[in-house]
């Protein structure tokens, strides 16, 4: 779906951002970019709708070169939602807000209606429909910007930080909706720093330091590899780090999720010896 | 954006950092009064040349560059404006004088920017609000210019983050008509002003509760002192500026003349 190949992307600032990135999609794909500030992860993605384009090597989406399509082109099967929603939102309602996009792909109205009815109901906005995005709370503003890519079905969905000013419950239910999403046939890549977030969402996880890939693959082989996660400035999830302290007593070391660690601990206790 | 970026002050040392922002604005303004009280091309030019050390002196030379660049772009097009009215208001005819003056008048605007590009590329915003609260301005209006000062990069920033966001969204900017285009710029306009609402309302909250206003007499760090280069800069300035009104009441009075350029250019 999208193949990245070599890119190298300097700012014209002149900051070398990517330094020689090679990395591969496939359809239907739940991917996690995980790094620390200045990584080069929003510069990654920026890439997959053609925000910006190599400086050299290239970035293919289906087969054609970035370089060769418009970003509109691009977005519609590249859909973004970026981090502040407060960078989008700008209509007097919410459901303006979600056909704006509808509208410059050159919908119809029938079919525009349809999708925003669609968007507004997958999010659990419909009550909202009426009211300016302005009003609403951070996650529920959070949820318009989501509403607003999501109206026009793209292909590939990036988040950028979608858990960042989220409660619990919140993340909860972005976590359903992007497995469910995914489960659809969905590809789904998301920015973030939140190890918890990914380490419960069990995607392939991609690190990132200085413009570089540093490690590529399962989230149980990722987040439970300390020296690479300390290269990238990420400390690994808070079981996996109680599961490595108890390692002496026969732990396995490659477990993320809590319901793992449960019925492990649960068989100890119950059965009294580590399998 | 990159036009702006010339005007934007990075943390540097050099001698004209040093100097005291106060006398720094005074030789521009007298730079500004020069470029403004002459039309010949040849003193523009020589204006022009006379930035060159301060450029040199700054260490700036790259960033300053950004900012001809753009001020070359519009210079140009002052240049195209100004022989097309002559062209038609003096009936479909033009002289070589009007050339040169049409040079003039883009050559000034060049040493406008050049000199103002100068000053705010060696002059951080902290002691350009220092410098109006010594010379008397009351505290609320100084703090008022060096937040908007501030403030210009990170809207640039946020601008260009929105345009990002919305074109991801499949706005294309550059699409329509001429008064399409100009309606393109609501997505963009809107989020950034709310935007900046919301920043300076949280920034006030935060100034408050760090007791701002408390006092009426706030006392201040740093304080500026003129120094022997501030002095030598004064002088420069004074002298430059009396020469060249004298010169321009001899050039009134039809005593000398000042060359015009063109012709001895075409002339060898």
């Amino acid at each position: 779906m999208i193949e990245v190949d070599n890119l190298f992307y300097r700012y014209p600032s002149g900051v070398e951002a990517l330094r020689g990135v090679s990395l591969e999609i496939r359809r239907g794909e739940f991917l996690a970019i995980m790094g620390k500030n200045g990584a080069g992860k929003t510069t990654l993605v920026k890439h997959f709708n053609g925000l910006l384009k190599p400086t050299s090597g290239s970035v293919k989406v289906d087969g054609v070169d970035t370089r060769e399509l418009s970003v509109a082109e691009l977005s519609r099967k590249v859909g973004m939602v970026f981090q502040n929603p407060d960078h989008q939102l700008f209509c007097e309602t919410v459901e303006e807000e979600i056909s704006f996009a509808l509208k410059n792909f050159g919908f119809d109205e029938e079919t525009i209606e349809k999708r925003v009815e669609w968007a507004l109901h997958l999010l659990d906005l419909e009550r909202y429909r009426k009211s300016s995005p302005l009003v609403l709370s951070g996650g529920e503003r959070k949820r318009v910007a989501l509403a607003s890519v999501l109206a026009w079905d793209p292909e590939v969905l990036i988040l950028d930080e979608p858990t960042i000013g989220q409660d619990q419950r919140q993340k909860e239910i972005l976590r359903q909706f992007i497995l469910q999403l995914n489960a659809q046939g969905k590809t789904v890549v998301m920015v973030t720093h939140d190890v918890e977030f990914v380490a419960e969402c069990n995607p392939r996880v991609v690190l990132m330091s200085d413009g570089r890939i540093i490690a590529d693959g399962a989230a149980k082989t990722v987040l439970t590899d300390f020296k690479t996660l300390r290269e990238a400035s990420i400390i690994p999830p808070q079981i996996t780090q109680l599961f490595s302290s108890i390692a002496k007593y026969g732990f396995p070391q490659d477990v993320i999720d809590l319901w793992e660690a449960k019925s492990i601990l649960h068989d100890v206790l119950l059965g009294g010896k580590v399998r | 954006m990159s036009f702006l970026e010339g005007f934007r002050f990075r943390g540097s040392d050099s001698l004209m950092h040093r100097l005291d922002p106060r006398v720094k604005f005074v030789y521009v303004c007298v730079i500004f009064v020069i470029a403004v009280v002459y039309t010949d091309f040849l003193v523009q030019v020589l204006l022009f040349i006379l930035q060159f050390p301060a450029v040199y002196l700054g260490k700036v030379y790259r960033q300053w560059m950004k900012s001809m660049r753009g001020a070359v772009f519009l210079a140009v097009f002052i240049l195209v404006s100004i022989l097309l009215s002559q062209y038609f208001y003096y009936g479909y005819n033009l002289l070589l004088s009007d050339f040169e003056y049409a040079l003039a008048m883009s050559m000034r605007f060049i040493v406008l920017v050049a000199s103002f590009s100068i000053f705010f590329l060696t002059t951080s915003p902290d002691y350009l609000g220092l410098a109006l609260e010594q010379s008397g301005v009351p505290y609320q209006f100084c703090f008022a210019f060096v937040t908007a000062v501030r403030f210009v990069p990170v809207l640039a920033d946020e601008a260009q983050r929105i345009i990002d966001a919305q074109r991801s969204r499949g706005m294309e900017l550059e699409k329509g008509s001429f008064l399409k285009r100009v309606r393109n710029y609501i997505p963009i306009l809107i989020p950034l002003i709310v935007n900046a609402v919301k920043r300076s309302l949280e920034l006030a909250e935060s100034m408050e509760s760090r007791a701002w206003g408390s006092s009426k007499k706030r006392s201040s760090y740093y304080t500026l002192k003129l120094r022997r280069g501030d002095y030598a800069l004064a002088a420069i300035s004074i002298a430059a500026l009396s020469i060249s009104l004298y010169v321009k009441y001899l050039v009134m009075q039809g005593l000398i003349r000042i060359p015009m350029v063109l012709p001895l250019i075409l002339r060898t």
